[in-house]
């Protein structure tokens, strides 16, 4: 029927494994707690609040203590023509009673909310899925807006799955019609329709959803007893509805987790957070330059709300001028911050550069999606490893880190504001979409355990002179903020003389400038952490060695391999540049190196340069992230 | 202001130990002495002081001024400046650039810093001409001007800086001319002025667009060829002989001659430096090659400037909320986990 579909039929043996019904092999059940997992994707029409019914089924996933992962999926186009395929938004959910590291292979449970959301989303849905559909939505205008030329409920199309029919959009009429809601307002509380159904579905309480409802419309309180009357007659309609068979309640235990506090969070808000704390770890102000650019801007977003935490913000005229800022801050003093996505980061490119010749504390986060060019602005990829490591003119070395995760981009976030601020340089946090958009639960860590890491500004001159390029035992020069007397010098973007910093072209004063600056972003290594195995043993017959967000398939794909007892490990990277100093040793002890990766082989040419070893691609560049059975698929020819 | 700012300074206290390297009989050279026999008047203090510069000949100033400098990218010092002031708006912050620097490659920079007014001074140094580069037409250049770009005469018309930065929102625009006397008053009237202070400075490259003002910066011709206003004056020139007086008809300047003195009867308009519309008129009075053109401060009329307004609104934002860290990463709806964890 569809490419989807094909794609799936390939991994088609095991496609159990993400979903509640999967039965372990001996080994897999010794090895693990029974597994109950299950992956509910909402798909309607972008103006159907898919998103927000996802996160607040996501919120209340979270608060009956399920681990969870989840996928925004949406189109670029803020309101796409209605019912249409290319105005299909969609959000994934898998959650579980175990350790859930990815959004799930293949749906469960599918809800679409129309026929183009069930066309663009049922070739994903697992054999013998549910789908429950909304069939008010399924008139003929609609259907051929989707390219249907039969209703697919009718016509037998969707037999391969058990499917659901009901007129939601009706029984939402019905429910809300006491509050008197015009047509269009009425119809927009399907989606809390829907949502009662699945809480109903997924036994999970109502409470916290209609108290979020009642904040939300505190100043319509018509619009928020109607939703909530929405959302109790959805979750009715589940509990009395006299449909036999495939609507059924299931209850997913709590997952087993560390004792401690919880909270969901998207990578947007744990990087936000992880800078503010970075920033007050160095007892440094921030600046943060943004230009809005998805999937960027909601850092932007959340910093400009944090004023108490001595964080300006500046929306800047344009990319360059964001970065621009950043670094005028950065000499005045505070630590300049700036974000973008792919595009946005190339724009910054030269400006990065003055950053590393004027040896400025700086960080850039890029929140990578699909390239080149505008490419795919919603969608995930990580192709933008060779512009973190590479990019810029000259030798411009700077440290880069990614972040794995919504939670990891915290510590990641941190990391960098403590690179940046000690070793006077530049630094890139790479994320990319799926972190960003992502919500995933995290054990709010305890402050009190971060060693602070206070920045020592030079305020008066040291013995032996100032010597504005002068360098400590790291390398990094001296910050000093203009207003301090005494110490009064000019930096610029000119190659600096070792030592005076003044204009100075000599062949010999480059070459040593040169190895200056390499030598300072290489020394980085000796302050990081060694590489660690992330799963299993440090010598083998294969390792997977991935970066950022395909942290969670690969992770799973491994775990499930060793279940079955190959010999397979993982190795995960959070700082890319300068690589671990251990690294290259490490992975000489496996016979092969896959690098999966969401472009087409980036990481891969960094470990080949810099170790000489075979690592071998595995690559995806569909915007879409990583399935765990493609990755276990490759572990298998690899292993065969 | 903190006492430091009383102490006096002399010019050499401005002056730095780097070989200034333009080329000789440069204008940017009499621009740097104007600035830094300006200083010690402005009574302020080098170490608060801080220059800004993106790429181009004018953009080595910060190199010779003993302050603390930042020699930036190409057009994005005023990008840069905005940081640093909002960074730290105790500093004195002046922004040197060029026609190439602020109106082409930086012009969506410059527009932006004068819209929002932060408070600095913008010298911009016009020689009509890519310098550096060694000779290409720039954006002020005028049609017709042969460069190595355009060796059959450059085609597309020239920017007004001033009109710019009159468009663009500045609360301060002035002319000045890199060897002229009134230059030093101009600066300090720019600096003077709390807010995005727009200098435009005619200024003679020597090598490759020698001569190009010579039709009114020459001693012969400057009477007149150059109108030079001040606040509250008659706008005359020619030693009084001659002043502008407004066509009300056609809505426009003209020349008027006035005789002995009498100005009020010949029609000679009072200069009001807070007047927008008359501001753009006298920036765009331009009869002929020859000038007259119009000189000093055109246009002042403060308001809040950008930086003040940002750290108002932060200190607002901020005010009675404390700040714990644990608490902020705590918030939204949480959950507690009390048991121990299985053994995975």
């Amino acid at each position: 029927m569809t490419g989807n579909e094909e794609g799936n039929d390939k991994y088609r043996g095991d496609l159990g494994m993400a979903t509640a019904v999967h039965e372990l092999t001996p080994k897999e059940a010794n090895a693990h707690p029974p597994a109950e997992a299950i992956v509910v994707r909402f798909a309607g029409d972008s103006g159907d609040g898919m998103q927000l019914t996802g996160g607040q089924f996501t919120l209340s996933t979270a608060l009956a203590g399920n681990d969870l992962a989840t996928f925004p999926d949406f189109p670029a186009e803020i309101r796409a023509p209605q019912g249409t395929l290319f105005g299909v938004s969609a959000f994934q959910i898998n959650f579980g009673s175990t350790a859930i590291e990815t959004a799930g292979d293949a749906p469960d449970v599918l809800i679409a909310m129309n026929p183009a959301a069930l066309k663009s989303n049922v070739g994903a849905l697992k054999p013998g899925g549910l789908i429950i559909a909304d069939e008010g939505e399924f008139g003929v205008r609609n259907l051929a807006k989707a390219g249907y030329e039969a209703s697919p409920l009718e016509d037998g199309s969707l037999a391969r799955w058990q499917v659901l029919s009901f007129n939601i959009s009706q029984l939402t009429l019905d429910a809300v019609k006491p509050f008197g809601l015009g047509n269009k307002e009425a119809l927009r509380c399907k989606n809390m329709w829907t949502l009662g159904l699945a809480l109903w579905m997924f036994d999970r309480d109502r409470e916290p959803l209609i108290q979020w409802l009642k904040e939300k419309f505190a100043k319509a309180p018509t619009l928020a007893e109607a939703n909530i009357a929405a959302l109790n007659a959805g979750h009715a309609f589940g509990e009395t509805a006299e449909i036999s068979g495939p609507l059924k309640q299931h209850h997913i235990a709590a997952a087993p987790a560390e004792p401690g506090l919880y909270r969901t969070i998207t990578g947007a808000e744990s990087i936000s957070l992880g800078l503010v704390a970075g920033a007050q770890l160095a007892g440094v102000k921030m600046f943060f330059g943004g230009y809005p650019i998805t999937p960027a801007s909601a850092i932007l977003h959340h910093l400009s709300r944090l004023k108490e935490y001595e964080v300006t913000t500046f929306q800047a005229e344009d990319e360059i001028a964001a970065i621009a800022a950043a670094i005028g801050a950065s000499y005045a003093g505070q630590l300049g911050v700036t974000s973008s996505s792919g595009p946005g980061i190339a724009l910054k490119g030269e400006a990065m550069g003055l950053a590393v010749m004027t040896e400025l504390p700086l960080v850039i986060v890029n929140s990578q999606r699909g390239g080149p060019s505008t490419g795919l602005p919603t969608k995930t990829e990580q192709s933008d490893l060779y512009q973190a490591v590479y990019g810029r003119n000259g030798d411009a070395p700077l440290p880069v880190i990614a972040a794995r995760s919504p939670a990891d981009a915290f510590d990641c976030a941190i990391e960098a504001v403590r690179i940046a601020t000690q070793f006077m340089t530049p630094v890139i946090l790479l994320t990319d979409g799926y972190i960003a958009n992502a919500a995933e639960p995290w054990k709010v860590p305890d402050m009190s355990g971060y060693a602070p890491f206070p920045v020592q500004y030079l305020e008066s001159v040291p013995e032996g002179g100032f010597k504005p390029y002068g360098r400590d035992e790291k390398l990094a020069r001296p910050w000093v903020k203009p207003g301090t007397p005494g110490l009064i010098h000019r930096i610029g973007g000119i190659e600096k003389a070792v030592d005076t910093g003044h204009i100075d072209y000599a062949p010999a004063n480059h070459q040593a400038m040169t190895d200056l600056r390499r030598a300072k972003v290489d020394g980085v290594a000796d302050h990081i952490p060694e590489q660690e195995v992330t799963l299993g043993e440090a010598k083998g017959r294969l390792v997977l060695v991935g970066w950022g967000s395909t942290f969670g398939p690969i992770h799973q794909a491994v775990r499930r391999q060793r279940a079955k007892g190959r010999d397979v490990h993982h190795v995960h990277i959070r700082h890319i540049w300068p690589l671990p100093r251990n690294l290259g040793d490490l992975l000489k002890g496996y016979d092969k190196i896959i690098v999966p990766e969401m472009n087409t082989g980036q990481l891969k040419t960094v470990l080949r340069d810099q170790y000489l070893v075979d690592a071998r691609p595995l690559n995806k560049v569909s915007g879409q992230p990583f399935r765990i059975a493609e990755i276990e698929a490759a572990i298998e020819e690899a292993l065969a | 202001m903190n006492e430091m700012t009383s102490i006096p300074t002399s010019p050499k206290d401005w002056e730095t130990d780097q070989e200034v390297r333009w080329c000789p009989g440069c204008g940017d050279y009499a621009i740097l002495k104007a600035v830094q026999r300006t200083m010690p008047e402005l009574g302020v203090r080098p170490e608060n002081t801080v220059f800004v510069s993106g790429i181009g000949c004018s953009s080595r100033f910060p190199y010779y001024m003993e302050t603390y400098g930042f020699h930036t990218i190409h057009g994005r010092a005023p990008a840069v400046a905005t940081g640093v002031k909002l960074a730290n708006p105790e500093l004195d912050v002046w922004i040197i650039t060029g026609d190439g620097d602020a109106l082409s490659i930086g012009g969506n920079h410059t527009m932006h810093l004068l819209r929002r007014n932060l408070d600095c001074q913008v010298l911009l140094f016009n020689n009509e001409i890519y310098g550096l580069t060694k000779g290409q037409y720039s954006p002020t250049s005028r049609v017709g001007t042969r460069s190595p770009s355009t060796p059959f005469g450059s085609v597309d018309r020239p920017a007004s800086p001033c009109s710019f930065a009159l468009g663009s929102g500045a609360r301060f625009v002035a002319r000045g001319i890199d060897t002229h006397k009134n230059l030093p008053a101009v600066l300090k009237a720019a600096h003077a002025h709390k807010g995005a202070s727009f200098v435009e400075i005619y200024q003679n490259c020597i090598v490759y667009n020698d001569g190009v003002f010579d039709p009114f910066t020459e001693k012969k011709a400057a009477p007149e060829s150059q109108i030079w206003v001040e606040h509250g004056e008659p706008v005359l020139f020619a030693g009084g002989a001659k002043g502008l007086a407004m066509d009300g008809e056609a809505l426009r300047l003209r020349i008027v001659d006035v005789v002995d003195g009498d100005w009020k009867g010949a029609g000679v308009i009072v200069h009001d430096q807070t007047n927008h519309g008359l501001a753009q008129m006298l920036i765009d009075f331009a009869p002929g090659e020859g000038g007259p053109v119009v000189l000093g401060v055109i246009y002042n009329h403060p308001r809040p400037t950008f930086e003040r307004a940002v750290v108002e609104q932060n200190a607002a934002a901020a005010a009675g909320k404390a700040r714990d860290l644990q608490k902020l990463i705590s918030k939204g709806q949480t959950w507690q986990v009390e048991k121990q964890p299985h053994t995975m």
